[in-house]
């Protein structure tokens, strides 16, 4: 498991909670913007088997998964995207996509309608 | 350009809202769309209802942009995801043909070319062109690059010490691949015929096969020229 994230406070929230570090209980963590190939490469793109794009910006997800799924040719990619429309597009162009938005207005219902979750 | 086309600009920064006039006043239809409030109303003050307020990423505003009869699609936000996904929104799933993107990180030039955004044009790349044309280090000018057709244009100015100085066309040793199309002396140019001589300080034209400048160059300017 490798994380890639601009914020050095992510990685310090990586460690809460585990009782380890993030390093020791095995995961790795590099500092910098998806955007960049070579902040993808030193994340280990390259030897990735599954890639999820999960920044808090669904262009940049996007982008960023298509990337990896072009570029690095990783089997199985991930991008998460808030706009269900987008979402669906991109999904039938090949690209998985997560759309929490949709994920929420489902469960959503099923609790208006007084559904147990 | 052909008269009335319908031009979608994505982005009314500095860019967008003179690209917009400049085509209005050209005789086309144009609706740029912003997503910054403020910025919109203050561009909307001028152009009025050929400025939406919107985020040109989404696909409903897009369409209320009238994107399925868009000729052309420009996208020049400052933001280079925004640009990329608006070119490639418009380009294969509203099928519109011509889109130009406007790339503001030169180091993201790559992927655009990766996701078939072309042409994707990055100001701090033509500024360098400009500089590489005024003051040529290397003594060569990228005049035209056709990656996809495998081609280019490039100009050098023959320097004294050059093994094509002083020598035929014919008997320059041309690598396979490279042409000389054109001399510029004294101010004029000319086709060159086999026979013509090469001077030190002529510009030439030379049109060549990627990846053989390195061998042009040595003969055109001579081997100090490595970068």
């Amino acid at each position: 498991m490798s994380v890639l994230d601009e914020d050095p406070l992510s990685h310090e929230r990586l460690d809460v909670e585990l009782g380890s570090s993030w390093e020791e209980a095995g995961g790795r963590f590099t500092i910098g913007t998806a955007m960049e190939i070579d902040a993808l490469i030193e994340a280990g793109v390259e030897e990735a088997d599954v890639f999820i794009a999960s920044t808090n910006g669904d262009n940049t997800n996007l982008v960023v998964a298509q990337i990896a799924q072009r570029r690095f040719k990783v089997d199985r990619v991930i991008a998460r995207v808030l706009d269900p429309r987008r979402a669906a597009w991109y999904q039938e162009q090949g690209l998985q996509t997560i759309c929490p938005t949709q994920i929420a207005i489902e469960q959503l219902q099923q609790a208006a309608l007084g559904e147990v979750l | 350009m052909e008269d009335g086309l319908y031009v979608i600009i994505a982005g009314a920064g500095k860019v967008g809202w003179n690209l917009a006039r400049e085509l209005l006043e050209k005789g086309h239809e144009v609706t740029c769309v912003e997503q910054d409030r403020r910025r919109y109303l203050t561009v909307e003050q001028e152009l009025e209802h050929a400025v939406q307020y919107g985020d040109a990423t989404e696909l409903w505003v897009l369409e209320r942009a009238g994107i399925q009869r868009a000729d052309l699609v420009v996208a020049v936000t400052g933001d280079d995801e925004d640009n990329l996904l608006i070119c490639q929104v418009a380009k294969e799933k509203y099928l519109c043909e011509r889109i130009i993107a406007r790339v503001n990180n030169p180091r993201n030039l790559d992927h655009f070319k990766l996701l078939g955004i072309q042409p994707a044009v990055s100001a701090t790349d033509l500024i360098l062109r400009l500089i590489e044309h005024e003051v040529p280090r290397y003594g060569l000018v990228h005049l035209l690059d056709l990656p996809e057709e495998r081609l280019e244009i490039i100009e050098l100015v023959v320097s004294e010490t050059a093994p094509a100085a002083g020598r035929e066309i014919q008997n320059l040793g041309l690598p396979e691949g490279a042409l000389v199309i054109s001399v510029l002396r004294g101010g004029s140019g000319f086709v060159p015929k086999a026979d013509t001589v090469v001077e030190a300080g002529d510009e030439v034209l030379v049109v060549l096969d990627p990846g053989i400048e390195q061998d042009i160059t040595d003969l055109f300017v001579g081997e100090t020229a490595h970068g």
